[in-house]
């Protein structure tokens, strides 16, 4: 049999999507179905004096209406975050509904549950939520004065933590014996993920059995069962409880999170003894699904005379918006700080990161998540430091990687990175876009008036999310390891469960690819089970670019453990000894015979046991949990070219080329449509996107009206080659491919527009590039002048 | 005060009374239960609801049920042909230019009348048609590559003019 590791096999899935018969969360609607509608704060901060409902509630098709209060009262608590910095991190508490003040724009203060979706919305306008205004703060850095107005009463300041990485002295050292320092200020914008489907949930209590289902378009249910029922509703069994995640229309990391609108929905179907369903309209999402990024940072690389650098000195002010989300404080700490070594050999890096809160919506983890920070400030300042040194930016490059003979190598930011073969990479890199032909066209092009930029990003990730014992020590309140069970039925077909979860990565084609190889059966006869906490074992989902290293490396012990069994039922048939088996294509065969019995055949008689091993049980299923090793280190470097219209300011993007190094490969489409995307992502916050807010804290991009996204006619063919280093730590020698492009994409672009204009004088344009800034950066300095970086704290 | 209308869907005789408020996207999905067409936004700018009104693409969250009486609508549920996939259908499939699903049945129809008028579109073309459709997943790459599969094969299929 053919073998499926490796092949660009077509998905499994794309028949139900191209065909209309997706069942996502909205598309089901349940008998006696209730809706739901969300009464939100239009005020970015104020007290909730009262809460009047007496006119809803008389509304045509109102079912019930429920207060913050409500829910208090029945016992129900604050949602919590999943990770602690520190010993006494500022965490205050998330209450699904708000109770005494609303804190961002978009924070639910009641909700509606009618008989329609217009009922609901109807009465929704006639409750009358008595609110005093009080001053709002929207800027991290602002939010940490004094007189700043506290986002959290209680807490008496906005500051989350302050946290420390790495040698401060050292660092501090380095820098000011540099030959040469780069310093910059550099701003990582808000933006908001924008998964097309618009989030949904539908609960549905079982009162005859006192059982809760839960449907709803989330990257991780059984983590959404754990939290709800361990924290959030205590009195909730969590055997009582099945959380299904059917189709779910994309994530980039905005459906990881356990959202108020869940908690609602769960508990107000056990009140009404109905179901509940809500669904976000597009400018609810931009309001209550938590955004990502908004740094702001300065940072400081000091090299020595021959352009070796000696540290790098960080300072980030991360804003978190109003609450603490499910990842919101690893990810401008563990998921940032520990990613400043870049792919170079930093002697001393310090970092120091105040996380904060604000009148704004929570932030939590976007597509790549600290990452893509991370690999912006580092490949932004490397950039600009061979510009200020008239160094070629390549060579610069060259001459501080970590090389492929000193993995696994110690960053002085706690990762170990496992292998790596950065120039190689790098050198692919150049040759696909041709480097010193496209240096040339840009000379002749300056000549004809003309601006042409070619930009880099070399990028690391730390992905594989997470060996639990690491995590743990570093304030994960939960293990992330991940499950796979392995069910074999007695015609030979096989089920497999898996606790990640597929919503768009395609993981029912991928997976059964390593199933189909494992156990030499066919691809058509493996069914690749998620998204149901009733179904699959246990889980920790999809994030972090971990469903092929974790989740399939669950899968794979699996397997191996249902393959053992088979082999010791081989053994009894065909009266060998076990060590004397070999297994290929699907057949155990005795070494150097033509004595063989198919797996189909074991299978069989593992369900029909008359003629069987006597120490061995009937049935061929198992479960594995897999706990990696380490982080899984996905590296690369993506070039690309732009042309600037002088006139206008628009940025044409001219040629885009990205060599990944993503370990072993299962499906190169797969793996190559992740890269497209992540980088359209990344070209997006660098160009497009930016979540705007006025200093009252109302939202100004509240819609598809006023916030881009890169649409067909921005983008140009993505040009992607592969390098492939195996990860050396798990089963596939795999690393993840979810995130790489959005990674490297953003500070690629940004380098190759300030290339552009460098002779110009340009040093810095903030995100997003839009042509009305560039056009200022040209002729005016505007927005786009040097801005005189404050030293870091 | 409800409507009364008549719709021919997918080619089949369809009737709902509807409030004059009811899109046409509210129609298919919770009237006729035909989920394949999607809402993704609530500024007609995304095309997850793209269907065909009168074989011509149109968002249906931006038309009422009661515009589209006496007429008819072709969703993706209606896009395949006596068991056979649309040459689009197959394209998406084979070139990768679908992975989340969610913008795909809105992208498929929009594509569909851009072949219906322009039969082998350049990729400037096929980008500038495609521009009302937000996907988040792909980076329209595939989904180009996807249309030009659709556009050859539309090509070899249909009986050139002697």
């Amino acid at each position: 049999m053919a073998q499926q590791i490796g092949q660009p096999v077509k998905r499994v899935e794309d028949k139900r999507f191209l065909t209309g018969k997706g069942n996502y969360t909205d598309d089901i609607v349940l008998p006696g179905q209730t809706y739901a509608h969300f009464v939100r704060s239009d005020y970015a901060h104020a007290r909730i004096n009262s809460i009047d409902t007496s006119m809803a509630e008389e509304a045509p098709g109102v079912i019930a209406i429920f207060t913050g209060q409500d829910l208090l009262d029945d016992g129900i608590q604050s949602i919590p975050t999943g990770w602690a910095i520190g010993d006494d991190m500022n965490e205050p508490p998330h209450y699904p509904l708000a109770v005494d003040k609303a804190r961002y724009v978009g924070d639910a203060v009641a909700v509606v549950i009618a008989e329609s979706k217009a009922d609901a919305a109807d009465a929704a306008e006639q409750i009358m939520v008595d609110y005093e205004m009080l001053d709002a703060v929207v800027d991290a850095r602002e939010a940490l004065n004094d007189d700043a107005p506290l986002v959290h009463d209680d807490s008496g300041t906005n500051l989350v933590f302050d946290w420390n990485l790495g040698e401060k002295d050292a660092t501090d050292a380095a820098i000011e014996g540099a030959h040469h320092v780069t310093r910059y200020e550099f701003v990582n914008q808000r933006v908001i993920p924008n998964a097309i489907e618009p989030r949904s949930a539908n609960g549905q209590w079982d009162a005859a059995r006192d059982e809760l289902t839960l449907y709803t378009s989330s990257q991780n249910p059984h983590l959404i069962r754990l939290l709800l029922c361990a924290f959030v509703w205590p009195d909730l069994p969590e055997h009582k409880v099945r959380i299904i995640s059917p189709d779910v229309g994309g994530g980039f990391g905005s459906k990881i999170f356990h959202y108020p609108e869940e908690v609602v929905c769960a508990w107000a179907t056990k009140q009404l003894e109905r179901p509940v369903k809500w669904t976000a309209e597009r400018s609810e999402s931009f309001v209550s699904d938590a955004h990502g990024r908004d740094h702001h940072s300065v940072a400081e690389m000091g090299f020595d005379e021959d352009g070796h650098i000696v540290g790098l000195r960080v300072q980030t002010h991360a804003n978190l918006g109003a609450y603490l989300m499910t990842f919101a404080p690893a990810v401008p700490t563990y998921l940032y700080g520990t990613l400043l070594a870049g792919q170079y050999k930093t002697p001393t890096i310090h970092v120091n990161v105040k996380g904060v809160f604000s009148n704004t919506v929570p932030v939590d983890a976007y597509r790549g998540a600290g990452r893509p920070e991370a690999t912006y400030l580092v490949e932004r300042t490397i950039e600009l430091a061979s510009k200020e040194m008239g160094v070629d930016p390549a060579e610069l490059r060259r001459k501080n990687f970590i090389q492929p003979d000193e993995f696994p190598y110690q960053t002085p930011v706690a990762l170990q990175y496992d292998s790596g073969n950065y120039e190689g990479a790098l050198d692919k890199a150049l040759e696909m876009i041709g480097y010193d032909d496209f240096r040339q066209q840009q000379k002749e092009a300056k000549q004809n008036g003309k601006l042409l930029g070619i930009g880099f990003s070399c990028y690391i990730e730390a992905c594989g999310i997470a060996p639990s014992q690491v995590v743990g020590a570093l304030g994960a309140r939960a293990g992330l390891y991940e499950s796979g069970a392995v069910r074999v039925h007695p015609t030979g077909k096989v089920e497999v469960f898996t606790g990640s979860h597929s919503h768009g990565q395609g993981h029912e084609t991928t997976f059964a690819q390593v199933v189909s190889d494992h156990l030499g059966v066919p691809l058509e006869h493996v069914e690749i089970v998620h998204g149901d906490t009733d179904r699959v074992p246990f889980g920790m989902g999809t994030y972090g670019s971990r469903s092929i290293s974790v989740g399939g490396s669950a899968i794979v012990k699996a397997l191996d453990k249902v393959k053992d069994k088979a082999r010791k039922i081989a053994a009894h048939k065909l009266e060998a000894a076990e060590e004397d088996l070999e297994f290929s294509d699907g057949e155990f065969r005795v070494k150097g015979t033509d004595r063989s019995v198919g797996f189909g055949d074991i299978a069989l008689t593992a369900y029909v046991p008359h003629d069987y091993p006597e120490d061995v049980e009937p049935g061929l299923e198992d479960t594995a949990f897999y706990d990696p090793a380490n982080f899984t280190y996905p590296f690369g470097t993506h070039i690309c070219t732009v042309e600037i219209d002088e006139e206008t300011g628009h940025v044409k993007l001219l040629r885009y080329v990205a060599i990944d190094d993503v370990g072993n490969i299962i499906n190169p489409m797969i793996v190559e449509g992740q890269i497209h995307g992540g980088v359209a992502q990344g070209v997006g916050q660098a160009l497009l996107e930016g979540a705007v807010y006025d200093e009252m804290g109302q939202p100004l991009t509240g819609s598809y009206m006023d916030y881009t996204m890169p649409r067909a006619d921005d983008l140009p063919m993505i040009e992607v080659g592969h390098q492939v280093t195996p990860c050396p730590h798990n089963p596939l020698g795999v690393k993840g491919a979810g995130e790489a492009g959005t990674i490297a994409a953003t500070a690629c672009v940004v380098n190759a527009v300030i290339d552009a204009l460098w002779d110009r004088g340009v040093r810095d344009i903030r995100m997003p590039l839009t042509p009305e800034r560039v056009w200022r950066a040209l002729h005016t300095g505007g927005d786009g002048a040097l801005r005189e970086a404050e030293p870091a704290a | 005060m409800a409507h009364s209308i008549h719709v021919t869907v997918n080619g089949q005789p369809r009737t709902g009374d509807v409030e004059p408020r009811t899109l046409l996207v509210e129609f298919l999905r919770e009237d006729l239960g035909l989920t394949g067409t999607h809402v993704g936004c609530d500024t007609s700018q995304c095309g997850a609801c793209v269907v065909h009104l009168n074989g011509t693409a149109v968002k249906a969250c931006t038309l009422f049920a009661v515009q589209a009486d006496g007429q008819e609508v072709t969703t993706i549920e209606g896009l395949a042909q006596n068991g056979q996939m649309h040459p689009l259908q197959e394209g998406f499939k084979e070139e990768h230019g679908l992975q989340c699903g969610f913008c795909t049945p809105g992208m498929v129809m929009a594509a569909a009348d851009l072949l219906e008028s322009n039969p082998s579109p350049s990729e400037d073309e096929i980008r500038h048609a495609l521009e009302g459709n937000y996907c988040r997943c792909t980076g329209y790459h595939n989904i180009v590559r996807a249309v030009q599969y659709a556009a050859e094969k539309m090509q070899e299929r249909e009986p050139q003019p002697a």
